[in-house]
């Protein structure tokens, strides 16, 4: 038994977002709106070694499939990401996410001045470009620090 | 043009933009032709910032095509000063217009705006975003006295926040044009404009100083550096009066450098270079009629096309 799975346990059925970047599993949950209040069963292993990432999280949610669509925005924050649905302790499924066209609803936008932080009823919505996102709003881009404007 | 709304600058071909430049030029040789031509029709004001020049063009333009106008007046005596929402505010003004002119302080304001209403929106100014029919009357002037391809425009001094600047040099893409932009190292073009003027492949330089390209320009368009754009008066403060141009500065310019300004100016543009010919900002804002009126037509012909309506001529 290798050392990641001593400190997170197998799970019968439902899906494994692996390869997250360390420090990125509660983002993970927060752009996929898991708090546990559905009930599920939820395992978040935080900075376990990788021979590919050197430091990884991983997070494990029991009962439930993640569609492709819900877990491309993971892109964002975690490119190397790797998810694997589970069924009956065998992965049946594993996906790399990809970058999606946009993002809405997601992230806030940096800029004070733009109208989606003047208390609009509005989803922020952002086109992903080559190095970041843009908001389809007032245009200003955002880039390293995506991570740091999840809003969900 | 076949768009429903004017929002930025970026939305623009050159195609769109000969086509209400054309028609601009029509307007002011023949006025009479287009005087009721939209008689019936009522647009909305709606500026929740101050203006005088760009509500006064609008609401001039419109009369000159027939248009009734109704003005949401100052914001202070309005709902919004009760709280009420851009998005709601908009919804219930469509009832009463069959377009709406948005100035705005908040960046995105317009794109919000065209979201939430089916009649035609342009945007009269978004926050430090966008001010694309400004655009068009400073594209309209640049061609009646240069044409739009072989040029070297020099846009000069707030460029971080100049919306005017934003546009200009978006829809300067469309054409054959060397764009150099003067400003100090605080007041660049922002990011996001880099990113759409790298995207077009278009040829840009950068300076901090206007005299070693002066003498490349055709069209030299100056622009205020704007305190209220300024979280730090300060900021303000350091780099005010720089950047001021007259006469005696254009004498190392060549003969037919075309001066522009978007108006109000403070004390970029020295009286003195009034009197020379470079000066072309009063007959940039001049064309704001016929290109608000080409701008006006365009739009409520194309909504009126939508609805399947024909247009009475």
């Amino acid at each position: 038994m290798s050392d990641h799975e001593l400190r997170v346990s197998k799970i019968r059925d439902g899906t494994v977002i692996d390869h997250v970047e360390g420090g990125q599993a509660l983002n993970v949950l927060a752009i996929l709106g898991i708090d546990g209040s559905e009930g599920h069963g939820v395992s978040v292993g935080m900075n376990v070694p990788s021979d590919r990432l050197g430091r990884k999280d991983i997070v494990k949610v029991e009962e439930r499939e993640l569609s492709q669509s819900e877990v491309d925005v993971l892109s964002l924050i975690a490119p190397e990401a790797t998810i694997n649905i589970v069924r009956d302790f065998e992965v049946v499924e594993k996906n790399r996410v990809t970058r999606p066209d946009s993002v809405t609803g997601v992230l806030s936008c940096p800029n004070r001045n733009c109208i989606t932080n003047a208390d609009e009823p509005v989803d922020t919505r952002f086109d992903v470009v080559a190095d970041g996102v843009r908001c389809d709003y007032c245009s200003t881009i955002l880039r390293a620090d995506i991570a740091e404007h999840i809003d969900v | 043009m076949r768009q429903d709304h004017l929002i930025t600058a970026t939305q623009l071909s050159r195609d769109d933009i000969e086509a209400v430049l054309d028609r601009a030029r029509e307007v002011a040789d023949d006025p009479a032709a287009y005087a009721d031509r939209h008689a019936g029709r009522v647009l909305a004001l709606c500026f929740f910032e101050p203006s005088t020049r760009t509500r006064m063009s609008f609401d001039s333009a419109a009369k000159r095509l027939g248009i009734d106008t109704v003005d949401m007046g100052d914001v202070d005596s309005s709902s919004v000063s009760k709280g009420e929402s851009l998005s709601d505010t908009v919804r219930v003004i469509e009832g009463y217009a069959d377009a709406l002119v948005l100035r705005h302080p908040s960046e995105g304001a317009a794109t919000l705006a065209a979201e939430n209403v089916s009649v035609p929106v342009v945007n009269a100014g978004d926050g430090a975003g966008q001010h694309p029919s400004q655009t068009l009357l400073d594209l309209h002037t640049i061609r009646e006295n240069h044409g739009l391809d072989d040029l070297t425009v020099g846009i000069m001094g707030d460029l971080k926040y100049g919306r005017t600047v934003h546009s200009l040099a978006a829809a300067l893409t469309e054409f054959d044009v060397n764009q150099h932009f003067i400003s100090p190292e605080s007041l660049r073009i922002p990011r996001s404009v880099r990113f759409d003027l790298h995207e077009t492949g278009a040829q840009i330089r950068e300076h901090e100083e206007l005299e070693p390209v002066l003498d490349e320009l055709d069209v030299l368009y100056v622009t205020r550096i704007q305190k209220e754009r300024f979280p730090d008066e300060n900021e303000y403060h350091r780099v005010a009066g720089e950047y001021r141009i007259d006469a005696e500065t254009l004498e190392a310019a060549a003969d037919d450098l075309t001066v522009m300004h978007p108006l109000p100016r403070v004390d970029e543009i020295a009286p003195d270079v009034d009197e020379t010919d470079h000066a072309t900002y009063f007959e940039q804002a001049h064309n704001g009629i016929p290109v608000r009126m080409a701008l006006l037509d365009t739009l409520l012909e194309n909504a009126e096309a939508d609805e399947g309506t024909e247009v009475d001529r």
